[in-house]
């Protein structure tokens, strides 16, 4: 996802010149072609984030569109005020593109782990997040960033991802993607926890459960109206998100069915992240069964939700 | 240079002439008017905003966002009311708006914003971001071979942001020789003096072991400013640096060096008269 993000940037910036890309101290050889054929429009300005959105802040200002890439963390936790100020108040055209949301750094420990980017970055005004669950459907998204007004963060996944995503559904920022129907439970899901939210959702077809699957490819602004036309046809609904539970799709979710105030009542559980820094190494996976960010933990939350909502 | 780091409160017996003066003056009129703002922090300001707005800076009043103007920064943007004075007098603004300071129906408030007030480059008030944004115009002016030219405000007590010193090293990487920094070495900050808080000595020598080309200059001599400014680039390749020795308050005896004007958020009639008195213009 990474390499088709940035792969993008480069093909994007030979067919418009407003286009410039800054990275911290990336890995060498970072879009290697992007520098050689377009040497003034490549930054790599150091491990100075709060300088690098500053910059890219001045450069759209002036009418450019600016790709920045660092590791996740460093884009929300250290620069936040950059962001905040220079990106969001001056409704600046950068794009964020943070790698390794979520657990992906595993190995790397909890500096290295985006687990609360998305709460972060919700709260600003005028920042748009999206976290897309696979590469093709990430370049289906870039192109849409390029004339896009405003901030984006690009949340990446880890590379190799399984392909999930549909490739007849078009991108539409700020639009929720129904991936399934169904009448007994709703799972709603973002990023690469499409994958599992689906599995689930197949698992409990086969239990006799019609399982509906929401795909929020965006978090902000957030498909309000999309979640409650399909919450309101179900009487349990879970999300599935690779964040802490706190700020990010579960409560979200939670606030739009919340102030939907549906006639009928719903069973309702987030499923992320506990409200902990990850004290395990290992990997992406291996974090993620931990913490129960697994098909199975979803089907079980499911069944144990309906069997709540059933002998009311 | 041996930078000789002066531990007391500065002086500078630099006399203000009539048009210092009556800049001063329209301050003190937005203060009461506001009833608040940072008073200290704008008269250590007025000779490097109306010598960069009478001499040096390329701009169209009637056009602020005019392709080829220069870019003018004021990273600290605390210092404001200096700025505001200076924009309403070239026509930027009405000078009704002076009068609606931080009220409900103005456009001008204790910091300045970008899309509000027009030839405001960028929304200033949180320390350390402004030369970022000013590395950014300068970056883009060279990228398209463009020749107008930049120009930021830092403060001394914003020189203890680390972002700031970021922006300083990018700068001279990129030898913007395009972005001229001014600093407003006025050596106090909110809590006390900048030798107390966090001592920034041998400043000047710091601009240049960060690639700058440096010269220090009486921040409130008009011929010393213009001298300097007219002569950036100092050096080809390099971001210049003027560091401006000058005294928080500048003008009036009372708020000269005394922290408790850096900041008023309610001033007397009584205040005002004084501020005033000092503040003569001779006929």
């Amino acid at each position: 996802m990474r390499k088709t993000s940035l792969d993008m940037v480069y093909e994007l910036a030979r067919q418009d010149s407003r286009i410039f890309f800054i990275g911290s101290d990336l890995g060498i050889g970072t879009l290697k072609q992007f520098k050689a054929e377009m040497p003034g429009r490549y930054l790599m300005e150091g491990v100075s984030e709060a300088n690098i959105v500053g910059i890219a802040a001045g450069l759209a200002l002036e009418g450019k569109i600016v790709y920045i890439n660092t590791i996740a963390t460093f884009l929300t936790r250290r620069c936040f005020e950059q962001v905040a100020l220079d990106l969001c108040l001056h409704n600046a055209n950068v794009r964020l593109i943070g790698s390794g949301g979520g657990l992906v750094y595993a190995p790397l420990g909890p500096t290295h782990e985006a687990i609360d980017d998305i709460a972060i970055f919700r709260a600003l005004p005028r920042m748009t997040i999206v976290a897309p669950a696979d590469a093709d459907e990430m370049r289906r998204l870039m192109p849409l960033t390029v004339d896009h007004a405003g901030p984006i963060y690009i949340r990446l996944g880890k590379g190799g991802d399984p392909i999930v995503s549909r490739p007849g559904v078009p991108f539409r920022i700020g639009r929720a993607i129904p991936m399934r129907a169904g009448s007994d439970a709703l799972i709603v899901a973002t990023g690469v926890m499409l994958k599992p939210a689906l599995d689930a959702a197949a698992g409990l077809e086969k239990e006799g459960m019609e399982t509906a699957v929401l795909h929020l490819p965006t978090i902000k602004p957030f498909d309000t109206a999309a979640v409650c036309e399909w919450a309101d046809r179900v009487p349990v609904v879970v999300s599935v998100e690779e964040h802490t539970v706190i700020g990010g799709l579960g409560s979200a979710v939670a606030e739009a069915i919340a102030e939907a105030n549906f006639d009928s009542p719903k069973r309702f559980r987030r499923i992320g992240l506990p409200d902990v820094f990850p004290d395990k190494y290992g990997s992406q996976a291996s974090l993620m069964a931990r913490y129960g960010l697994t098909a199975e933990r979803i089907v079980e939350t499911v069944q144990a939700l309906m069997q709540t909502a059933n002998s009311k | 240079m041996n930078a000789s780091p002066i531990k007391g409160p500065p002086t500078n017996t630099t006399p203000l002439d009539r048009r210092s003066r009556e800049l001063r003056r329209q301050i003190v009129r937005m203060i009461e008017a506001g009833g608040r703002g940072h008073v200290g922090s704008a008269f250590s300001l007025v000779e490097m905003l109306r010598v960069l707005y009478d001499e040096i800076l390329r701009y169209d009043p009637a056009n602020p966002r005019w392709r080829d103007r220069d870019r003018f920064i004021l990273s600290k943007g605390h210092g404001c009311l200096a700025l505001y004075v200076l924009l309403a007098e070239k026509g930027f603004i009405p000078e009704a708006e002076l009068w609606k300071f931080c009220k409900t129906d103005g456009i001008l408030g204790g910091h300045p914003e970008y899309g509000k007030v027009p030839g405001v480059e960028a929304s200033t008030g949180s320390l350390g971001h402004g030369l970022s944004f000013g590395v950014g115009f300068a970056l883009n002016a060279k990228h398209e071979q463009a020749s107008h030219r930049v120009f930021v405000i830092c403060s001394d007590g914003e020189s203890n942001e680390g972002s700031l010193w970021e922006a300083v090293l990018c700068a001279a990487k990129h030898r913007l020789d395009n972005l001229t920094v001014l600093v407003d070495y006025n050596k106090q900050q909110s809590y006390g003096t900048t030798y107390e808080v966090l001592d920034l000595e041998p400043f000047a020598e710091k601009w240049r072991a960060f690639g700058f080309a440096v010269e220090e200059v009486d921040g409130h001599s008009v011929d010393q400013l213009r001298s300097a400014l007219k002569r950036v680039p100092f050096q080809e390749g390099k971001p210049s640096a003027i560091v401006c020795h000058t005294i928080k308050g500048k003008g009036v005896s009372f708020v000269e060096n005394n922290l408790h004007w850096h900041h008023k958020n309610k001033i007397s009639e009584e205040e005002v008269r004084s501020l005033m008195a000092e503040l003569e213009v001779a006929a």
